[in-house]
């Protein structure tokens, strides 16, 4: 009866027990393992006049920041003083891509927060943000000059992001 | 506004639920002749104000109260109302506050239905209740709060994930949810039945219909869930043995045995300790099945947006109901029973329902659990697919149809088989109806032939059994249609399976592909624009040369606006014999499609087969039959 009993206790706590180390592998889909590869030489919409740009023609400096928002988007609001410093980095030039979004709501965000891009491009389906490995907004990405990228970060740039960005850069 | 109503509705709940545990322990204490008035009160102001608090929720996504995060994340102005309301169960957080709705509903009806049952045991019952259901609740209010503001409030939502916009997904969740939470009212008698020594026949026959009711549900739940898997996931299967299917198959196998053996309790006395450790199973798998879905530790159609701490607190949750129950269950059970049965006899029988029972069960759940143990263990990555079930289930299956058949003709106690003829004959009848389906098919396979066989001899055996019932008019009608269900489903399933023709190949516009008696023609291609999508239509007609006739196949692919989504939508022409099944997707932006066309027999039969196995249960709630 003893061995009864201790075992009707064990196997639940063992199978519970994977399951509490099972949680910390989550399965979700992590785009960071895309830092070391090149990205696509994309043809953007610009945001103001509709012209057509290639992303290639705008990594002529050494890095670019390619940072996707949207008006909508609640944490961009959080991260975009930290744009707004990046933008008086030198060596590095700032492009944003405005994802799935109405442009007056863009460009009234934009007055009202101030402008921290040198580039403005928009991706009204999201599809080139696909392209670019994104999946949602906030997410910016570092590349440098052979298109290669350096670093990802997924959500609102953080200050510690900001530190980051700007070592890169100065090294 | 909705907000603070629906947060303050959640929190006068979970006061209820404390006021009904006060009183109930002061009840128990005081040994009370009659449940005061006030606890039927308590219970019933809570059904309605968790019911209220369900309502606020679909008003804010009908009036798109994007205020709230829950809404903004899962809704869009641009959604047909109906799938607005469907929204509301078709995430996280929504469908939580409908899990606590059943919980609270099933206590309350539970409470009033059963005033014939000892008072103890009724109270008992109300407090293990009342206690899931304020776990459930915190975890709503503190974890995954539908009323969530968000400021400022956003303009527009981002849209409810295309793929759950159909009709049959509208009521999946509700029907299995009431299938899975029902159980938790025969988990909580089971706790109070142990507590009150409320035990044997009686304990029986005040579960019996909530375990019937729940089993009903839960059988057309997964039923049309199958159903939304073939039509919109489009890859013309109708179960895959994805975890999360397994997940709800779990508890029903447990349930299908509860439903039997609780028979044997109630007419016989006995297997009182089996009858409650299958009552605490049942919903300790459905929770199971909840931490599976939603924490994020397996991958499928059903995960919602992950979250670690989610699945932290139901696996906290879910211990402490295992460990609890558990040690109840050791404290509570009296010297051991003896089961002294004869080897021929109907409660034999019946135990061997468990018996194929557990081993469906275990098969499962080693198929679903052990991919997550080598992952956990060893970061090994496997996947347990169906040709692991269809091996080790499929034979098993077979001889469980006899059983099916022959058993419930057997008598309580001792029986005798009277006349092998009737057996020899129906057996030699499936036998020769086999060779009839190898012959016109013009295939064979030594397996589909067993199962084939055996499901025959169950189905002739089941119409035999109506007939003669009709004749005697003394019929148990419920448990006929259910068995004869199965036996139709496991036919229909076995010939879908091996005779199933398949093609896949590429076209552009205006070719023709020719194959066996099949001449595929794609016609045209056009595009239309719909509230909430843009739909690129092919229009393809396939000839059968075998009876020349003709048919008219429109598959599509759609491009969703909110969230920008593609879907391939197949077209279905469903036929009484067969049905026909194409799907389209384009090949790299090119002129070319990628076409896979099926021809499917007996698709509708096998959704008449499982609604015919629930309709059995739906009888035997209604009628009172002995």
């Amino acid at each position: 009866m003893k061995i009864k009993i201790f075992t009707s206790f064990i196997i639940p706590a063992i199978i519970l027990s994977l399951f509490f180390f099972g949680l910390k592998n989550t399965n979700n889909y992590n785009t960071l393992n895309l830092v070391g590869n090149k990205i696509d030489n994309i043809e953007l919409n610009g945001l103001e006049n509709n012209k057509k740009i290639l992303i290639g023609n705008l990594l002529s400096n050494n890095y670019t920041l390619i940072n996707f928002w949207a008006s909508w988007c609640l944490p961009c609001r959080a991260e975009h003083k930290f744009l707004l410093s990046l933008k008086k980095d030198e060596d590095l030039k700032i492009l944003g891509i405005n994802f799935k979004d109405k442009k007056i709501n863009s460009i009234n965000f934009l007055e009202e927060l101030g402008d921290p891009y040198h580039f403005l491009a928009e991706d009204k389906s999201g599809k080139v943000s696909v392209k670019l490995g994104i999946y949602g907004v906030p997410e910016s990405i570092l590349v440098d000059k052979n298109f290669i990228i350096i670093k990802k970060f997924i959500g609102p740039i953080s200050n510690s992001d900001y530190n980051d960005i700007i070592k890169i850069i100065n090294n | 506004m909705l907000s603070n109503i629906g947060n303050s509705l959640i929190i006068l709940c979970i006061l209820l639920s404390f006021f009904l545990l006060f009183s109930s322990f002061e009840c128990l204490k005081k040994e009370v002749k009659q449940i005061p008035y006030k606890i039927f009160y308590y219970s019933l102001f809570q059904s309605t104000f968790s019911i209220v608090c369900f309502f606020i929720l679909i008003t804010g996504f009908i009036i798109s109260d994007f205020s709230l995060i829950n809404v903004f994340q899962n809704s869009h102005t641009a959604k047909p109302l109906f799938y607005k309301i469907s929204g509301t169960w078709g995430n996280h957080e929504g469908s939580l506050l409908l899990w606590i709705n059943i919980l609270v509903i099933f206590s309350y009806l539970f409470l009033t239905s059963n005033k014939n049952s000892n008072i103890k045991y009724r109270i008992y019952t109300l407090i293990s209740q009342n206690i899931l259901i304020i776990g459930f609740f915190l975890f709503l209010l503190v974890n995954s709060n539908p009323f969530a503001l968000i400021v400022p409030t956003p303009k527009e939502g981002l849209g409810l994930n295309p793929i759950l916009q159909d009709p049959a997904l509208a009521i999946h969740p509700p029907l299995l949810y009431i299938g899975f939470v029902g159980s938790s009212i025969f988990f909580s008698a089971a706790i109070g039945s142990l507590l009150s020594n409320y035990t044997g026949q009686s304990f029986a026959k005040s579960i019996k219909p909530w375990v019937i009711i729940s089993w009903v549900f839960q059988t057309l739940g997964i039923t049309v869930g199958s159903i939304w898997a073939y039509y919109e996931l489009g890859w013309g299967g109708f179960w895959f043995w994805d975890p999360v299917e397994n997940a709800s198959l779990m508890p029903w196998f447990v349930m299908t045995a509860l439903m039997h053996s609780v028979i044997v309790l109630e007419k016989r006395n006995t297997l009182y300790s089996w009858v409650i450790i299958l009552c605490l199973l049942t919903f300790i798998l459905s929770v199971t099945g909840t931490f599976l879905v939603r924490s994020g530790i397996l991958n499928s159609v059903h995960t919602f947006a992950n979250d670690p701490s989610r699945g932290l607190y139901i696996l906290i949750f879910l211990s402490l109901m295992i460990f609890s129950s558990l040690t109840i269950f050791f404290n509570r059970q009296k010297e051991k029973e003896s089961y002294n049965f004869s080897s021929n006899s109907k409660e034999t029988f019946l135990l061997l329902n468990n018996w194929f029972m557990a081993f469906y069960l275990a098969t499962v759940l080693i198929g679903t659990v052990y991919p997550i143990f080598t992952e956990t263990l060893s970061d090994i990555k496997i996947s347990v697919g169906p040709p692991f079930y269809n091996m080790v289930i499929i034979p098993i299956i077979a001889p469980f149809l006899l059983l099916m058949a022959l058993a419930p003709k057997a008598k309580w106690i001792k029986n005798k088989f009277k006349s092998s003829t009737k057996v020899i004959l129906t057996f030699l009848a499936a036998i020769f109806i086999n060779i009839l389906i190898t012959y016109y098919f013009k295939s064979y396979s030594v397996l589909t032939n067993l199962i084939i066989i055996s499901s025959i001899f169950l189905i002739i055996y089941s119409l035999l059994d109506l007939f003669n019932s009709f004749k005697k008019n003394n019929y148990d009608l419920s448990r006929i249609i259910s068995h004869l269900g199965f036996g139709l489903l496991v036919f229909f399933i076995g010939i879908n399976h091996t005779f199933t023709v398949e093609k896949d190949f590429n076209l552009k516009k205006g070719e023709v592909k020719n194959f066996e008696n099949f001449n595929i023609n794609f016609k045209s291609l056009k595009i239309e624009e719909e509230k909430n999508y843009k739909a690129v239509i092919g229009e393809f007609s396939i000839t059968n040369k075998k009876d020349s006739s003709n048919q008219m196949l429109y598959p599509e692919i759609r491009i969703y606006k909110q969230p920008e989504t593609l879907t391939y939508e197949s077209s279905i022409k469903s036929k009484f014999s067969h049905d026909l099944y194409l799907t389209m997707s384009n090949i790299n932006q090119s002129e070319f499609y990628n076409i896979k066309f099926q021809k499917k027999p007996f698709m509708l039969w096998i959704w008449m087969s499982a609604i015919l196995i629930s309709l059995g249960g739906f009888i035997r709630i209604f009628r009172n039959e002995n």
